[in-house]
């Protein structure tokens, strides 16, 4: 098994620095992080990679069965860690994958030694007093949409995307292909995210964790962060004058610096 | 009418200049405003945090909302569905901040007061001179009728995907059931054969049933029994068509040989009365024949012998292998076909069957198995003389083997079902070999 190409695994930065794990949450791929990379690449070693199923991995590596569950996605993190073998890297995890991180700290404790958790949710769905922000049915709509929109996916250009993790311009050109993806690997990945209740894992993580969460989230509600940070030992909660649920894209100067910021204090 | 090449009147020089001026000045008049308030499609600026700026007054109409309500006071994101939120999160925000546009993307918008308007969004982000994004540009479109097609189109595709899932499923039943009749007919088969031939004294035995087809119910059939005193009758013989019918004429056959041989055991008696049953019970619309072999076996005058009274109707005739190593056919010319007529004539003859000689019955199907690259030849007569031949002096048991291996080999050339039925007398101790080996 070819990780590297199976994950599109990208490494750049500074080849001798700290090591930083960007990993993209659900919709899109790790062109998502690419107003981040330029601010973390002087003082550290970067490595980016795509989930099976989204941007350009390797879609035939793909099975329901694997990706129904967020462990097979934190499968897909250790199996990069690995195959890089890095020790105590950090991992930014965005939304969903800040949960995968998670899995992947308890699973293979020696290669994270700290995370940053960009507008995580441990659960979407409302749970009495536990707010989410969102109902089962809620869920049922986003599929729907899914449904309606094939954005920029087609079964005939799949190959010409995923296929030439070699040639990315070939990519590059098609609109909307950052965010390109089967929709039944959609679908699968939609239901993992969304109806995936990770509240008890919270308890679990031993490194120390930045959880950074916008001021205006419609998927990740300030209340959540406050939830996960009163759960996180080692935390620091940071919320960031952003609007949306991709700080990242909407206000990446402030989110770049408070990783910066967080990262420093563990060199 | 001619075309008047470089001839071609001006509006104004036209009869209708007047109407046509008329309109023109009318769309001077339809200002940017107004274009923008009232055009087909709605139109709305947010800043980069989504807050609306500015809205027209068509998906205000839309959505059944008024201006003050909404500008400055609510999100774009605020008026789509739950859903529609979380894949603007997801996918359309994402795609907007990195490409700077987005376009044709179907999202639901919420009416005031209930329901719903699905509508296809494009946006651009507008940027200041030194590049930084200032503001978001929305059209919107009443996707209303597209979206019920596309629906239409999905339902179908389910559709379409269930009824190929239920074709699928039929075809493993279909699988099953043909399984299972294979099954059936393959008991039915065996019941129309001898389940083991008696062990006859002095005598090798050996019989073989090649079956061309596990759907279809052959009509070859064979016997040996004992008729009392030291003598035994045998049969051969195949009946003509396939299925439950000829099953039927294969069963009346068997029956009413052994019944008729234990009455007459002359081997001419015993196919006249099979022919009159058979002329009998299959006279109207329906008739039934087929060919066969019925033959007695005595013990010759010298020790060791065997002597054998055959009648044929209609049916291959029999090959005897010698133990010197030569075969031939025992002719029986001129037998009617059992059945066919309600008077028929048959043949008999007869021959001794010594030391390491064997009498070889055998059917059609074989002889009329198809050879050749494009299974446009005959086996044939004499292919099976010389094959015969070359293995006179062996056993019974052998000589079936073989035959049995020739029938494999050919493949689905056979394409009728094939009985072998062999009668021999043990040989010596130092039988004859045929030169040519096997």
């Amino acid at each position: 098994m070819d990780v590297r190409r199976r994950n599109n695994v990208v490494v750049t930065g500074r080849p001798d620095g700290p090591v930083v794990v960007l990993a993209h949450g659900f919709g899109c791929d790790q062109n998502m992080w690419r107003l981040t990379v330029p601010a973390l690449a002087d003082r550290y070693r970067v490595v980016l990679f795509d989930y099976v199923g989204s941007g350009r991995s390797d879609l035939s590596a793909w099975s329901e069965e694997r990706y129904a569950a967020l462990d097979g996605y934190a499968q897909d993190v250790v199996d990069v860690l690995e195959e890089l073998d890095l020790r105590q890297a950090a991992f930014v995890g965005h939304s969903v994958s800040a949960m995968i991180g998670v899995l992947a700290a308890r699973a293979a404790p020696e290669r994270i030694g700290s995370l940053v958790m960009v507008a995580p949710s441990p659960c979407y769905i409302d749970d009495d007093a536990y707010r989410g922000g969102f109902s089962a049915e809620d869920i049922d709509e986003l599929l729907a949409s899914l449904e309606s929109n094939y954005l920029g996916w087609s079964a005939t250009m799949a190959p010409v995307i995923m296929g030439n993790p070699e040639r990315p311009e070939l990519g590059e050109e098609l609109t909307n292909s950052f965010c390109a993806t089967d929709p039944e690997v959609a679908r699968v990945f939609a239901r993992a995210t969304f109806l995936t209740d990770c509240r008890d894992d919270l308890g679990t993580v031993a490194v120390p964790t930045l959880i950074l969460e916008c001021a205006d989230d419609v998927i990740a509600p300030r209340e959540v962060g406050a939830y996960v940070h009163a759960r996180i030992p080692d935390s620091t909660l940071v919320t960031l004058p952003a609007t949306g649920h991709c700080p990242h894209l909407s206000a990446p100067q402030p989110t770049n610096t408070a990783i910066l910021q967080f990262l420093e204090t563990r060199r | 009418m001619m075309c008047r090449t470089g001839e071609n009147p001006g509006p104004r020089e036209s009869g209708e200049g007047e109407s046509t001026d008329v309109a023109f000045t009318a769309l001077l008049e339809d200002s940017a405003e107004e274009l923008y308030e009232s055009a087909p499609c709605g139109y709305l600026s947010t800043l980069m945090d989504g807050t609306i700026a500015k809205i027209n007054a068509t998906l205000l109409g839309w959505l059944g909302l008024d201006a003050e309500a909404v500008v400055g006071r609510r999100r774009f994101t605020d008026l789509l569905t739950v859903g529609g939120k979380l894949y603007h999160e997801t996918h359309f925000a994402p795609l907007l901040r990195m490409q700077g546009e987005i376009s044709g993307i179907a999202l639901e918008m919420k009416i005031a007061g209930g329901g719903r308007l699905p509508v296809l969004v494009s946006s651009t982000v507008k940027h200041s001179g030194d590049g930084e994004p200032l503001l978001i540009r929305t059209t919107v479109f009443d996707a209303s009728d597209r979206r019920a097609y596309e629906q239409e189109l999905l339902r179908r595709k389910k559709d379409a995907e269930e009824a190929r899932r239920q074709a699928e499923e039929a075809r493993r039943q279909a699988e099953a059931d043909r399984t299972r009749l294979q099954e059936a007919l393959a008991v039915l088969q065996q019941s129309l054969l001898p389940a083991s031939l008696p062990a006859v004294p002095g005598l090798e035995t050996a019989v073989y049933y090649h079956t061309a087809s596990p759907d279809q119910l052959g009509g070859d059939f064979y016997d040996l029994f004992a008729l009392g005193g030291r003598s035994w009758a045998f049969f051969l013989g195949d009946v003509c068509g396939k299925g439950p019918q000829a099953a039927a004429v294969t069963s009346l056959t068997r029956h009413t040989l052994r019944t008729a041989a234990l009455h007459d055991p002359d081997p001419v008696a015993a196919l006249t009365t099979l022919n009159t049953v058979l002329n009998e019970r299959y006279t109207r619309g329906d008739p039934r024949y087929c060919t066969a072999i019925f033959g007695v076996l005595e013990p010759g005058q010298d020790t060791g012998t065997v002597t054998v009274r055959l009648a044929s109707g209609g049916h291959p005739p029999a090959l005897v292998a010698r133990a010197d190593g030569s075969a031939g056919f025992l002719p029986t010319p001129g037998g009617f076909l059992v059945g066919a007529l309600a008077q028929a004539r048959f043949s008999s003859t007869s021959t001794t069957l010594c030391s390491g000689d064997t009498l070889l019955l055998y059917t059609d199907g074989l002889t009329e198995a198809r050879t050749g690259p494009d299974r446009t030849s005959l086996y044939g007569d004499q292919a099976l003389h010389a094959f015969v031949t070359a293995r006179a002096g062996l056993p019974a048991q052998e000589m079936v083997r073989d035959l049995a291996a020739l029938l494999d080999g050919l493949g689905d050339g056979v394409d009728d079902d094939t009985a072998l039925l062999a009668l021999g007398v043990p040989g010596s101790p130092f039988p004859h070999r045929p030169a040519t080996g096997r």
